[in-house]
């Protein structure tokens, strides 16, 4: 909290202060980031404050664009976004400003002028997803629908971090999860079981990463926190089950032989398990699911 | 135009224009914005009015008793020179007012310790303090799933026809805080419902005793609709009244919020504003917001407002303006679903779209119990692929399914039978209804759950 500034206009404050008080905000933030600090600012909601724009431009009787919304929108979303960035300072170091901006489309539309705008001018998109948030799956972030245009720029980083195995790591579970999206609109027609199996170990791997990896328990000591290193080795044991499955399967195994391995839910309970700083034991789980693999392997030679 | 003084008020005879509710007069000066003005036609009746515009030497007044029968040489019309007020003291309690703040139950009037603004003025975010206080309403759908707390906004969102009207007069009858002893005063605002929906409340506030707890605003079906914008703010008032002044825990019941949403567009019609969507106007946003705002708990006071608006969404519609825009300023939805309805499940509370945004923060050990988050929590997860398993059987027939997938099907029976489902006259407690939560998990095998830790399996799985 001490290092938190806050500029509340709550939904029943005069509209023109909305308006305003994004503008306020940031402002701030530059002042800050000119000092050589780094600054996030969350913006909650953009939608609010674009209704508020709508609501004096209909006050001053300018003539209305897209549902109502002044025609200088998309201008006024630009000018906002384009505050963010790197700077280097007059003093010589480095400051910054992040905004994280939340959209409220009503009804879930996304389609409506303020959300496709905003996409027009972020490089970075978080799609949160009704269907997960009904499920309580937290954070309701989907994962096709969301995209990063950073992905090159910080694949370095996370390639240092991960010896050099992260580009492949995310490659394969997304074409896992792409795959999925596809093979559910099957499941949907006719069900899992007239899948064979090498295409349901996909949906199996793919549900096991939605339980252990995406889906985080904010109340959890240990889940709520989960660090670059953890989740790197997490990824790469759901993607040794699938490889290692796979094999299996093709050897001879059915998928309920290896849905039904103890170690199974072992991986599914990583995140509340394993600490952040002792995940050394992840390794332990990833030789007992190589070892009950290899059990399987033994039956079909 | 002759202006003569009476007291605080100015008065000018002879009107302008007439419009639907609203009255243009021309030829005045220094009237203020939203201030109260009285209309008098030829015979000497008095209709009460406020403000909606005003410029130079003219007003546009909103007429709260209608304007039929008003001429326009033979109207006068007095400015009083200040805003709508209500007269409030402890007095209001066991009262019927109409939507203007008159008592309509044919007793004297009540005696005024103050009046106060029926605008209201918007609490200093600041000064709020966090609602944390689990109210038990003894159902479980609500306590398990969609905790209610103290100081929280949480609507009905229902349809014509579903029973909205029972579940809430049964939170009325059972809310309660655990461990204290004090009843919940309930301020009652009707806009626009039914004249037996209005007494089966009364009746329901008789039977239960807390009639004398209960400060009534009606207006009805048949009342004046500009008079319907003015009720849910004089309520407000009232419940500010008694909670911020008098100390007390109110309960604030506003139906049907559809009803008043409707009012605020045929005054935007008239008025010749731009409409947003479905005609209606692009501050339906900020409007509703100025009503929804107006509950919580400030610091250092005892009392508290919760609210709990009821609406009835168009045609079923979640994603009509009234529940969208009402769905983003309070802190949840209790959505009742007519598929559970039609299969007898009382209450019909949808178990998805369902949400309370402040559950979190009143549940758990030393509030309910330490496992409330993790069973809710594996209770969605769990009724939510129940629903993609009912799809597919739909499509293939329960037979094809996996074994696994039929132990959901009957998970998914018995969450509704059992854990959703119970009577009008149940009250159950918040330990009950976590034995019968862990009572249906225990129905799915141990590596299901997910959500759940370890230690909360070993100690209430399978247990009766």
């Amino acid at each position: 909290m001490e290092r938190t500034i806050l500029i509340a206009n709550t939904s029943n404050m005069p509209v023109a202060a909305r308006e305003a008080s994004i503008y306020t905000g940031i402002t701030i933030a530059e002042y800050y980031r000119d000092q050589g600090y780094h600054v996030a600012i969350m913006a909650d909601s953009t939608s609010r404050w674009a209704e508020a724009l709508r609501e004096l431009s209909g006050r001053m009787e300018e003539m209305p664009a897209d549902e109502g919304y002044p025609a200088y929108l998309p201008t006024r979303l630009a000018e906002f976004y384009e505050r963010a960035g790197v700077v280097s300072t007059y003093s010589g170091t480095e400051g910054s400003i992040s905004i994280v901006g939340s959209v409220s489309p009503p009804g879930g539309d996304f389609s409506e002028p303020v959300t496709q705008h905003t996409k027009r001018f972020v490089r970075c998109f978080w799609a949160l997803d009704r269907q997960l948030a009904n499920a309580r799956h937290y954070p309701a972030i989907s994962w096709l629908d969301s995209y990063s245009e950073y992905v090159d720029e910080i694949s370095g980083w996370w390639q240092d971090k991960s010896g050099g195995r992260w580009i492949e790591l995310r490659r394969g579970i997304m074409d896992l999860l792409q795959q999925e999206g596809k093979l559910q609109q099957v499941v949907k027609l006719v069900g899992p079981d007239v899948l064979p199996d090498t295409k349901r170990i996909v949906l199996e791997t793919c549900v096991m990463f939605r339980n252990a990896f995406l889906q985080q328990n904010s109340f959890d000591k240990i889940d709520m926190y989960c660090t670059p290193e953890k989740q790197i080795k997490m990824l790469q044991i759901i993607l040794d089950f699938y490889e290692l499955g796979l094999e299996n399967i093709k050897r001879g195994a059915n998928i309920h032989q290896i849905k039904k391995l103890k170690v199974v839910s072992m991986i599914n309970r990583i995140k509340f398990t394993v600490s952040n700083d002792d995940i050394d034991k992840i390794d332990e789980i990833r030789d007992e699911l190589a070892r009950s693999m290899k059990e399987i392997e033994e039956m079909f030679e | 135009m002759t202006e003569k003084k009476i007291g605080s008020g100015r008065e000018y005879i002879g009107i302008e224009e007439v419009s639907g509710p609203l009255v243009m007069v021309k030829g005045i000066h220094n009237v203020g914005y939203n201030e109260l003005a009285e209309v008098i036609d030829s015979d000497g009746n008095v209709r009460l009015g406020m403000i909606l515009e005003t410029s130079e030497g003219a007003a546009v007044i909103q007429v709260f008793e209608g304007t039929s029968g008003l001429s326009i040489p033979g109207t006068r019309v007095r400015f009083r020179g200040e805003p709508l007020e209500f007269g409030v003291s402890g007095e209001i309690l066991g009262r019927v007012f109409n939507g203007l703040g008159k008592p309509i139950d044919d007793g004297p009037p009540p005696k005024e310790d103050m009046r106060m603004d029926v605008n209201g003025l918007p609490i200093n975010p600041t000064a709020r303090e966090y609602p944390r206080e689990f109210i038990q309403t003894g159902i479980s759908a609500i306590d398990g799933m969609n905790t209610l707390v103290r100081g929280q906004k949480l609507p009905v969102f229902s349809g014509s026809g579903l029973p909205h009207n029972r579940i809430v007069a049964q939170i009325t009858r059972q809310a309660k805080i655990i461990g204290e002893e004090t009843q919940f005063a309930v301020v009652f605002a009707a806009m626009g419902i039914k004249h037996d929906v209005a007494s089966y409340f009364i009746k329901n506030f008789e039977e239960s005793g807390v009639l004398g707890k209960v400060v009534l605003f009606l207006n009805l079906a048949d009342d004046p609709s500009v008079e319907r914008l003015v009720t849910p703010r004089t309520a407000l008032t009232a419940a500010e009244f008694l909670a911020f002044q008098m100390n007390m825990h109110v309960l604030v019941i506003l139906t049907d919020m559809t009803n008043y949403c409707e009012s605020l567009r045929e005054i935007s019609t008239i008025r010749e504003e731009i409409p947003s969507r479905k005609g209606y106007p692009g501050y339906l946003y900020s409007d509703l917001s100025i009503i929804y705002e107006r509950a919580g708990m400030v610091k250092g006071v005892e009392g508290s407002i919760t609210q709990m608006p009821i609406l009835t969404m168009p045609n079923d519609d979640i994603s009509h303006p009234v529940p969208d825009l009402s769905g983003y300023i309070t802190e949840g939805q209790i959505v009742l679903e007519r598929e559970l309805d039609h299969r007898n499940i009382y209450p019909p509370i949808a178990g998805l779209p369902s949400l309370s945004r402040l559950m979190k923060d009143g549940i758990g050990e030393g509030m309910t119990r330490e496992d409330h988050a993790h069973v809710a929590s594996q209770l969605f997860s769990a009724y939510s692929h129940v629903k993609d398993v009912r799809a597919l059987a739909a499509v293939i027939g329960d037979e094809e399914l996996t074994p696994l997938d039929r132990i959901y099907l009957d998970f998914g029976e018995r969450f509704e039978r059992e854990f959703l489902s119970q009577g009008e006259y149940e009250n159950r407690d918040i330990t009950e209804t976590l034995e019968i939560g862990w009572k249906i998990i225990s129905s799915l095998p141990k590596e299901e759950l997910y959500r759940i830790s370890e230690e909360e399996i070993n100690k209430y799985y399978g247990k009766e």
